[in-house]
């Protein structure tokens, strides 16, 4: 329900709200030797934020329980887009818990080639051979562009090592 | 003297070079405005790094050539395919479309475009004229009238941008608080970073333009299924030349909606607003009010005039107080502190070549964008015939290099991700994101000049009251600010129905 979205996101609100504060405490949030202490722009941000939150808090809970924030079928979708882009960021750098590396860091061309290839497979049904041509071809168009265009360095793995790059 | 600047201006933007970053900026972004989920916002802010290397006048006239692309490419996806790309152009879709479905996409396309290009055009002359004077002035500013500014700037989201209010403050309140983690530059100490070294860098507004707007628009335009029935353009010369032949007709439409536009757009939020307040008036105002929403060329003109002179009005800020307009404005201001320059009124006199290269250059990319949309018109429809599962992942693509390129890091690319999520679930409920954006940026520059202030009157808030400039900027803030409390009871008063204003986020 729209309602409870906006209750939960109020909750994060007065959770930041109340972060911003302590810290500000903790910093001075008053007048110091030459001027407002570091926590005095903060502070009064944090309480305003605070009493804002709860207004709006109060205001949805009176609106009632509203239309679904998102269906199960429309979220899909999102997901299919978010999991993925998430993947493709987790193998651009790498992973790696301690020493033990579980994700090898593959640099962001490949792994932006991999991420268009799934999703165009996955979600669009593409035939291979389109699949192949712009999994392939976009990154490639990108590396020209950024690397020796207009030098500016991308992440990259062992692929363009191999390249000399 | 003005004219010998523009003249000095007119000198560096049109030197080939510069001509073909305005026409690559162009193409660029009338795409960008095509493309759904990338806005004038996001794509200026993912070319950002490109123009690094560039001179800084080169590299305006590739961002603004962009802005004026982006702000064409909306009114392609209105009229064909009744997509508004930006919410300046939902107006437009109420005329265009039905005009397209009748088989007169060419003459709805040739007036927007037209329109557009008359609007900017006023403004741009508007900005010639009042720039210098606007700078002049604000060169006598002290810390506390530049405060009081930004008060104006967040107030008038507040009051003017429709939607809720309290939401808005939200909004602006949270920009603020992610502009203050990291370093205090005044004091030295660490600001909410909890000892962790990634938070000690703060956040980018230029990663959190494409989280927000870039990964969170495309997730909601999965959400709501892309699907493109679009209507055919039929455009040809013949019917350019015959719609210029009615246009003139509608010069009143015209004039009205330049002068709303110039006049809602040096505000934050204000080109939404200015469409349809324009759309309205011209229908007010028209012999055959009936014809309205169902296919009426007038009702094409009037929002398009409105929304470009308010997009180029919102430029007008930036260059004179160094305060952005609008979200697009603020990542060109990001960009001139990283080209090296000093955003405000004291760019006039230290950089005239810079300033004047740039207003010479919106002369020249309106001349230049036009002609281009209008031939190009069957080329940047065919962009949406693309299937949606590669344009999906391109533009994550594309959002992610961006954000990488800005600090070379990769926690950006992470901050960007989560941005987009927080861009798709404020975006459901109301929350506007225009105003977290610039309060992002404008975080440093505001506290800097409260603390000032508060330091000239030993602490006291009777600073903004009483020097006359601030005192009268400080009581329309808090005007804008108390609106939507005192516009209910106002409408009570005279015995109208309440309404609830139109979303805003220019």
């Amino acid at each position: 329900m729209t309602r409870t979205a906006d209750l939960i996101t109020a909750a994060v609100l007065l959770l930041i709200g109340a972060i911003v504060v302590s810290d500000s405490l903790r910093l001075g949030a008053g007048w110091g030797t030459d001027g407002p202490k570091s926590g005095f722009f903060p502070f009064w941000l944090g309480v305003l934020l605070l009493g804002v939150t709860i207004a709006i808090a109060i205001q949805a809970w009176r609106r009632g329980a509203g239309a679904p924030f998102v269906t199960r079928e429309r979220l899909r979708p999102v997901l299919q887009v978010l999991w993925p882009a998430t993947a493709m960021v987790l193998l651009t750098g790498g992973v790696s818990v301690g020493t033990v590396t579980v994700l090898p860091a593959l640099g962001l061309y490949v792994s932006a080639a991999i991420y268009l290839a799934f999703y165009m497979r996955w979600v669009g049904h593409h035939r291979w051979i389109t699949v192949l041509l712009v999994a392939v071809g976009i990154p490639v168009v990108t590396f020209l562009v950024f690397e020796t265009w207009f030098l500016v360095p991308m992440p990259k793995g062992p692929l363009e090592t191999w390249l000399g790059y | 003297m003005g004219f010998e600047n523009l003249l000095l201006g007119f000198q560096i933007a049109v030197t080939p070079f510069n001509l073909f970053v305005a026409v690559i900026g162009i193409t660029l972004g009338t795409i960008i405005g095509v493309l759904p989920g990338l806005g004038g916002a996001n794509g200026v802010a993912i070319l950002l790094p490109l123009t690094f290397t560039m001179p800084p006048t080169s590299a305006i006239i590739l961002l603004t050539s962009l802005y004026w692309g982006a702000l064409f490419g909306g009114a392609i996806t209105s009229i064909l395919f009744n997509i508004p790309g930006e919410p300046w152009s939902v107006a437009t879709t109420f005329d265009g479309y039905p005009l397209a479905r009748q088989g007169q996409g060419g003459q709805a396309l040739t007036a927007a475009f037209t329109s557009s290009f008359v609007g900017a055009f006023f403004s741009i002359v508007l900005i010639t004229l009042f720039a210098p004077l606007l700078a002049e002035i604000a060169l006598r500013f002290g810390p506390p009238e530049f405060f009081a500014i930004q008060l104006l700037t967040f107030s008038s989201f507040v009051g003017l941008g429709g939607g809720n209010p309290l939401k808005s403050v939200v909004s602006i309140l949270l920009g603020f608080i992610l502009g203050a983690v990291g370093l205090d530059i005044v004091t030295g100490q660490l600001r909410m970073t909890f000892g962790i070294t990634d938070l000690m860098k703060g956040f980018d507004f230029i990663v959190a333009v494409i989280g927000l707007f870039g990964i969170g628009e495309i997730l909601l335009s999965v959400e709501e299924g892309l699907t493109f029935g679009g209507a055919a353009t039929g455009m040809n010369l013949r019917v350019v030349l015959q719609t210029w032949k009615i246009l003139p007709r509608y010069a009143r439409t015209f004039v009205r909606g330049s002068f709303i536009g110039f006049w809602m757009g040096f505000k934050p939020g204000g080109a939404t607003p200015a469409s349809f307040m324009s759309y309205a008036f011209a229908k007010r105002f028209s012999r055959h009010p009936e014809r309205f929403g169902k296919g009426e060329l007038e009702g094409v003109v009037a929002p398009e005039t409105a929304a470009h002179a308010a997009g180029v009005a919102a430029m007008l800020p930036m260059i004179t107080l160094g305060i952005p307009g609008s979200p697009t404005a603020a990542v060109m201001l990001g960009g001139l502190i990283i080209w090296g320059l000093q955003p405000g009124p004291l760019l006039f006199t230290e950089k005239p070549d810079f300033v004047w290269g740039l207003i010479a250059s919106m002369y020249t990319g309106n001349i230049i964008g036009v002609l281009m949309v209008l031939a190009g018109v069957p080329f940047f429809a065919a962009i949406l015939k693309i299937p949606f599962a590669i344009l999906t992942p391109l533009i994550v693509v594309v959002c992610a290099i961006g954000a990488y390129a800005v600090h070379s890091s990769m926690i950006d690319v992470w901050y960007m991700l989560i941005f987009g999520v927080v861009g798709y679930v404020f975006k459901k409920l109301d929350y506007p994101l225009a105003p977290l954006v610039l309060a992002l940026v404008l975080g440093d520059l505001a506290e800097n000049a409260l603390r000032q202030s508060l330091i000239m009157s030993q602490g006291s808030l009777g600073v903004f009251f009483t020097r006359p400039i601030a005192c009268v900027i400080t009581l329309v803030a808090l005007f804008f600010l108390l609106m939507p409390i005192l516009t209910p009871w106002w409408r009570r008063l005279r015995g109208l129905p309440p309404t609830s204003g139109a979303p805003a986020e220019a």
